[in-house]
């Protein structure tokens, strides 16, 4: 099924948008397949609104092309293009009932009369709003809302919907169900959707694929996985989960390994080369904390990285316990481990002489 | 706590008698029996039957009602386009000096705005030989002028509060901008244009300095009419006139309540 999907159903090309002397979006290149659920994250204000209404045409981009389904629509305006979007305000018509509402993009395209009734059902069996299809907007929750603004654009069958920010209006519990419903729906319709969201946990719970959006570029792009796994920079990194840095310089390098020497760590760290890295090359190893391991005796296993430190502060999570641990050098790092112990007692506690260890594979490299 | 409130209420209380008090005592000496307006002479109706019958009285209600009426239209019309294109159709050259030219007649005197625009009909008028007579046409026109900036004002608040992407949405799902106005625009700021009807109705009913200087002989409105005989010395007639006055414009401003209520309610 995979390979008859057009992998670049969605092309875009250099774009860029200024608005004035500012930069929006900045020689944006990306393709996104057919029937992917794709989100683009970021923090507020980097150009992520941006990037959608220009594929949503919107805003027309300064520089670049757009190309959905082998058609450039850099010049067609929102209202001819197969693409529907949802705004982050939801923006229900106020003065029409949520039937209307929904009925309204199909009314615009002169569809008869019983068709129309036909769908509206049909999608309005879809996002559960069968209870309330006379209401009025204004009589509506916040989570029924975003399911009018869902359904109205789904109607239309785009061949792309874009949703901004389709959950932040709503609070954590519903965020929760609600993502599973899109993707759900998303799944059932095979639709392709581009989503904004500036939530790292919803894009990874959520995607196929993630772009990571910083100041108007586009700074990686992947799976959730291989975003959380093999950050590029250390803005992905950072941004996605937490992670501990020491920046050092390449010491020595053999066949496989690369030793960096880290101050903030009290000596070499070893990681895997694979970046073509030479002795003196100034580069960043970072590590999550759920790859550390703690121990009160030395880690046996050689290979390992070990490293002395002392417990600062932790915290009981239930299913993890959290700590930070300050290694000779003074630096703080974070330190997670499984509770896989039943357990009333605590195995380390504070200001306790500990080592924290991680395999080198667990060593991200970043350079620069 | 008891004392304060006590106090609040007589403040109250006496602001309120300020300005009520002017208004009731119009509307009791308007059923006052006798010929001197200012000595109590015993309950009649009277006065308002002489208005029914008075011819002049009739003529100038039925001109200010049709000048209110028209000019009100208008400046609706004009008003609703002014402020559409000065907060929807994005930046063009000038834009901030027209945006803050439409708000100029609100502050300008009457009596310039009146003169001004009495200069402008006799010019045009050697020019073109019209208008050749003042009256309803100059007076409708000069009101619209001046309660367009109203209306304008009033849709423009209304519009740049309204969540834009309302709009974009119906072009998304495929509506021409044209039509977007319609279906989208229009029906969200209506009250805004009932309450600038509204308010430009009751202008126009209210204006006398602006009719003065715009009018010509034989066309006088109510104010003017109620102007003119006043100066010959207050009569009880004058009175109950003034009364029905208030009266249609309460009713007209219950009206104009009910209705951006009712909007609101249903939107
Ligand atoms: N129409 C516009 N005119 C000027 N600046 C804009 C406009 N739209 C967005 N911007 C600017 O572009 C930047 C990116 O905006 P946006 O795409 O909305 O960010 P995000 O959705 O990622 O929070 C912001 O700094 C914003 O101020
Ligand atoms: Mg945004």
């Amino acid at each position: 099924m995979n390979s008859t999907r057009n992998p670049c159903f969605i092309r875009i090309r250099g774009v860029s948008k200024l608005f004035g002397d500012f930069v929006a979006v900045d020689n944006v290149d990306l393709d996104i397949a057919q029937g992917e659920l794709f989100s683009i994250l970021g923090g507020s204000g980097c150009g992520k609104t941006t990037l959608l209404r220009i594929l949503a045409g919107f805003e027309k981009p300064t520089t670049g092309r757009v190309e959905i389904d082998g058609v450039d629509v850099t010049d067609i305006p929102a209202y001819d293009r197969p693409v529907n979007m949802m705004f982050q305000s939801y923006a229900i018509f106020p003065h029409m009932s949520v039937e209307k509402n929904i009925a309204y993009g199909l009314r615009k395209d002169k569809v008869a009369r019983a068709e129309i009734a036909k769908w509206v059902d049909e999608v309005i069996e879809l996002v559960q709003l069968g209870d309330f299809r006379k209401r009025n907007p204004e009589q509506l929750s916040g989570g029924q809302r975003q399911r009018v603004a869902l359904a109205r654009a789904l109607i239309k069958r785009p061949k792309v919907l874009l949703l901004d920010e389709p959950l932040a209006a709503l609070d954590k519990k519903l965020r929760e169900h609600t993502q599973f419903e899109l993707m759900n729906i998303q799944h059932e319709l095979g639709i392709t959707f581009v989503v904004v969201t500036h939530d790292q946990e919803e894009a990874m719970t959520l995607s196929t694929r993630i772009a990571v959006m910083d100041k108007g570029r586009l700074l990686q792009v992947g799976e959730p996985k291989e975003i959380y796994e093999y950050p590029e920079t250390r803005f992905v990194a950072d941004f996605i989960g937490t992670i501990n840095t020491f920046d050092g310089q390449v010491s020595a390098v053999d066949e496989q390994h690369i030793h960096v020497d880290c101050e903030t760590a009290g000596g070499d760290l070893l990681a895997f080369n694979e970046h073509e890295l030479k002795p003196g090359d100034k580069v960043c190893i970072a590590v999550r904390p759920e790859k550390i391991f703690i121990s009160r005796e030395p880690p046996e296993n050689n290979e390992d990285i070990r490293v002395k430190g002392t417990v600062d502060d932790l915290g009981y999570l239930g299913n993890l316990s959290l700590y930070r641990v300050r290694l000779e050098s003074g630096k703080v790092i974070l330190v997670s481990q499984q509770n896989r112990q039943r357990s009333a007692k605590r195995s380390i506690e504070w200001e306790e002489q500990i080592w924290v260890s991680w395999r080198p594979r667990s060593s991200i490299v970043l350079v620069n | 706590m008891r004392k304060q409130s006590r106090f609040i209420l007589s403040v109250l209380a006496f602001g309120y008698a300020f300005l009520y008090i002017p208004l009731l005592s119009v509307i009791v000496y308007s059923f006052n029996d006798s010929r001197l307006a200012t000595v109590w002479g015993g309950f009649s109706t009277r006065w308002y039957g002489e208005l029914f019958r008075n011819e002049q009285i009739l003529d100038a209600t039925f001109l200010s009602f049709r000048i209110a009426a028209t000019s009100a239209t208008l400046a609706t019309v004009f008003g609703t386009m002014a402020a559409l294109m000065l907060v929807r159709f994005g930046r063009f050259r000038g834009r901030t000096l027209f945006s803050g030219m439409i708000t100029a007649p609100l502050i300008i005197p009457e009596v310039i705005t009146g003169l001004s625009l009495l200069l402008f009909f006799v010019t045009i008028q050697q020019w073109f030989g019209w208008p050749s007579q003042r009256g309803f046409s100059t007076i409708t026109i000069a009101h619209t002028t001046f309660s367009m900036a109203y209306v304008a004002v009033i849709v423009r608040s209304r519009l740049s509060a309204m969540d834009q992407s309302l709009e974009e949405v119906a072009m998304d799902l495929g509506c021409r901008p044209a039509r977007v106005i319609f279906d989208i625009t229009l029906p969200l700021i209506a009250p805004a244009m009932v309450a600038g009807w509204l308010l430009a109705f009751t202008l126009s009913l209210d204006d006398l300095v602006i009719a003065s200087f715009v009018s010509g002989p034989g066309a006088n409105t109510l104010p003017m009419y109620i102007f003119s005989k006043v100066k010959l010395g207050v009569t009880p007639d004058v009175n109950a006139l003034a009364s029905l006055f208030i009266l249609v414009v309460t009713v007209t401003l219950f009206a104009a309540w009910f209705l951006t209520n009712q909007r609101e309610k249903k939107s």
